[in-house]
């Protein structure tokens, strides 16, 4: 196994997505069958064959295997052919909805959005991961930002803060106890969208305030759309929404595209946009 | 009104359910023979809740036992209602749903040994795919209190109530002579900032007369809200220990879970002791305690979950065309005919999704109210419980040997399958099936530290 095997982090996505996949099997957490799983998977590497040989490129299929297995891990269907539909509109959306070199959406978001406003036959199933399996959601996601993309940590830092900040806030408004927003926080499908979704290097905009205002308006958004509009999906509307909007932000705030295996080093990230700040405070000095 | 009463403040609904039900019936592959209906259960409400798109009907059964002057429920509604939003029913509606959908026993007898070729595993949950044929399922006084309607509907009057500060609103409830529970005051403050409107529902003692009742009949509302949820938190102020809910939800698409708690299948399918047959209610009761505590508390409990059209094997039948529409499934037409629909074979039809939700509730474990979402699920679940009586005729071929000689360990299994389900003790249970003519040698206890210290004298 050559070295830069094990630097891509969708490595180290797959088998923690698995794992919980297992865990979620073994808790009894997921009611999905291993049939469904393995015709979304199939589905997936199928449809991302077929769009490499159609734009004539060497397929990939780790990216397609993460947003399986995310589909797996949220979405829920009586029969198999929701299921194979939204794996095929996943990885379809990446060879056909695309913008500046980039694909728009995330596929597995765009996914799910589709399926759960096109039809009944598929659904999410917030809240039935129990603590055990959240709690296990939330190491793996913190596992893998510290070891693969400390330099993209502000993405689920900035979206679980503002989203917890505005359910406290609500909380302390409506003098409510504040095991209420504790309860809204312990949401599996929230972890797994904050660490394994929305901060997808390929549809998060590369530029830092950027980002900043891509993850904290989709935080507000899915604050928006669940506790105003009462959608329970609100989740995935707000990044399907916000990443419409993302080539807006990256022309505001450009910044070189991320390629997997890049090591954003976060110190080199950090010395490279302030030094050209302290470069322009300094200058009067010289 | 009577200013100087004190009437206790209800905002729990719950059941008075004193009616009786269909008594056992032949299924295709069983015979039923006893159901766990909410009777069982003391302060339990039932809420019966017909959801499509906003369109929303409640159904709410109160088990109040006290003085009828003395009642008054403060419900909480996304809408001011009008007059004609607000209904009264019968009891015997809801006690029929609840009913239809209870948790069953059923029983197999095992046949003669020596002429069965094929012997089907009953243990096996019965889940299946719904039928193909589903097509798709004023005035303003100091408090800032505005009563913004009165009613007298059957026998409640009605006020519907919008504040703008929840001490406005305890106020007015006080001055008007209702008793409010220490710690209401902040969970009204939370709904009122919500946009949340309240309704006061008391009995009106000369219609109550009328009605001839001994008890109060359930109380509907009919709405429409994006939200759909079921205001729990006012009825856990007051509460002395958990309360029983009963949810029962009507849709077109499919079943309906929590989204803010975990809802989780109950246990079902498994084989247990035959005796149980005589105790079905302290076993049905056991066992959703133990599953209570497994889930730490935490969880709502599917029950049910059927397409309305049918059942297999039925602890009632299948509600009537009328029925459903009394309860506000308005897409289903009246009753043309006096016949009901009958178990088993699917039909066409009504297209009526119901879910049963089992909680037991109080304000540390669900401190938030109870959030639905219909899903596309539309396979069946039922809480199923499987007696299997031994064959007692003469048997004397090679295969009777066999399965006389497979009994003790299929009972030794069921003990066990009773024990981890109730919590009961292992050992007693293998004495009463003993006493009850599910005899078997207990299994010798070869834990490894028996071995140890088995003949040790210190120990007497």
């Amino acid at each position: 196994m050559n070295r830069g095997f094990l630097r891509d982090p969708r490595i180290y996505q797959i088998l923690m997505l698995s794992g919980l996949l297992v865990l979620g099997w073994l808790a009894r957490a997921f009611e999905i069958s291993p049939s469904h799983a393995i015709a979304i998977l199939v589905t997936a590497c199928a449809m991302q064959w077929l769009g490499s040989v159609m734009i004539a490129t060497r397929p990939d299929f780790k990216s397609a295997t993460i947003t399986a297995l995310s589909l797996t891990l949220l979405l829920r269907a009586d029969t198999v052919w929701p299921l194979i539909a939204a794996a095929a509109i996943a990885i379809g959306s990446k060879f056909t909805l695309r913008l500046g070199g980039k694909h728009i959406f995330n596929p597995a978001n765009f996914a799910i959005v589709t399926m759960v406003l096109m039809s009944n036959a598929a659904w999410t199933t917030p809240g039935q991961w129990g603590t055990a399996i959240w709690l296990a959601a939330l190491l793996a996601g913190i596992g893998f930002f510290i070891t693969y993309r400390a330099a993209r940590l502000d993405v689920p830092i900035i979206f679980m803060g503002t989203y917890a900040a505005l359910l406290f806030g609500r909380a302390i408004w409506l003098g409510d106890p504040l095991a209420i927003p504790l309860l809204r926080l312990e949401n599996g499908a929230l972890i797994l969208f904050a660490f394994f979704m929305i901060s997808d290097p390929k549809t998060t905009p590369d530029g830092f305030i950027a980002r900043c205002i891509f993850t904290s308006g989709a935080a507000l958004l899915a604050y928006i759309l669940t506790f105003h509009f009462y959608l329970t999906d609100g989740l995935f509307f707000s990044l399907a929404i916000m990443t419409v909007i993302r080539p807006v932000l990256e022309w505001l705030d450009p910044a070189p595209k991320y390629q997997w295996g890049d090591q954003i080093d976060i110190q080199n990230f950090i010395k490279r946009r302030f030094s050209k700040k302290l470069a322009v405070h300094q200058l009067p000095a010289e | 009104m009577n200013s100087t009463l004190k009437k206790t403040l209800f905002a729990a609904t719950s059941a008075l359910a004193a009616i009786t039900l269909t008594t056992g019936a032949v299924a295709f592959c069983g015979f039923y023979v006893a159901k766990a209906d909410t009777k069982l259960f003391n302060k339990a409400s039932k809420v019966a809740i017909m959801r499509d798109g906003d369109k929303t009907v409640l159904t709410m059964a109160n088990d109040y036992q006290g003085d009828l002057q003395d009642f008054a429920m403060v419900i909480p509604v996304p809408v001011v209602l009008e007059e004609e939003q607000i209904h009264v029913t019968d009891n015997a509606i809801l006690d029929h749903l609840d009913a239809y959908t209870a948790p069953r026993l059923v029983e197999y007898f095992d046949e003669d040994p020596c002429q069965v070729v094929y012997r089907k595993d009953f243990s096996q949950p019965m889940e299946m795919a719904a039928g193909a044929n589903d097509s798709e399922i004023r005035e303003r006084d100091g408090f800032g209190v505005t009563v913004e309607a009165e009613y007298t509907v059957g026998e409640y009057d009605i006020q519907i109530l919008s504040a703008e500060q929840s001490d406005g609103l305890s106020g007015w409830l006080v001055q008007n002579g209702y008793n409010l529970p220490d710690g209401a005051e902040s969970t009204l403050e939370s709904y009122i900032k919500q946009g949340t409107k309240f309704f006061v529902a008391k009995v009106n003692l000369e219609e109550q007369a009328e009605t001839g009742l001994k008890y109060l009949r359930p109380l509907q509302v009919a709405f429409e809200s994006p939200k759909f949820m079921l205001p729990i938190r006012l009825g856990t102020v007051n509460a002395d220990g958990k309360q029983e809910l009963f949810v029962f939800t009507l849709s077109r698409e499919g079943r309906v879970e929590t989204t803010n708690y975990r809802t989780v299948k109950l246990p079902t399918g498994m084989n247990i002791p035959t005796y149980v047959k005589e105790d079905f209610g302290p076993f049905y009761k056991a066992m959703f305690e133990t599953q209570v505590q497994k889930e730490n508390e935490r969880a709502v409990f599917l029950e049910y979950a059927w397409d309305i059209n049918w059942c297999d094997p039925c602890a009632a039948d299948p509600l009537s065309q009328d029925e459903l529409r009394e309860l506000g499934v308005y897409w289903v037409g009246s009753d043309t005919s006096e016949l009901q629909p009958r178990r088993p074979a699917p039909q066409i039809g009504q297209n009526v999704f119901v879910t049963r939700l089992h909680v037991s509730y109080d304000a540390d474990h669900f401190p938030e109210d109870l959030m639905f979402k219909q899903t596309g699920d539309r396979s069946n679940f039922q809480g199923r419980y499987v007696l299997r009586h031994p064959y007692r005729g003469d048997a004397t071929c090679e295969a009777a040997e066999q399965y006389h000689a497979s009994l003790p360990k299929r009972f030794e299994q069921e003990a066990q399958s009773l024990a981890n389900l109730t919590g009961w003790n292992i050992d007693t249970i293998r004495d009463t099936m003993n006493e009850k003519g599910q005899d078997f040698e207990k299994p010798v206890d070869d834990s490894w530290w028996k071995r140890i210290w088995d003949n040790d004298p210190k120990d007497g």
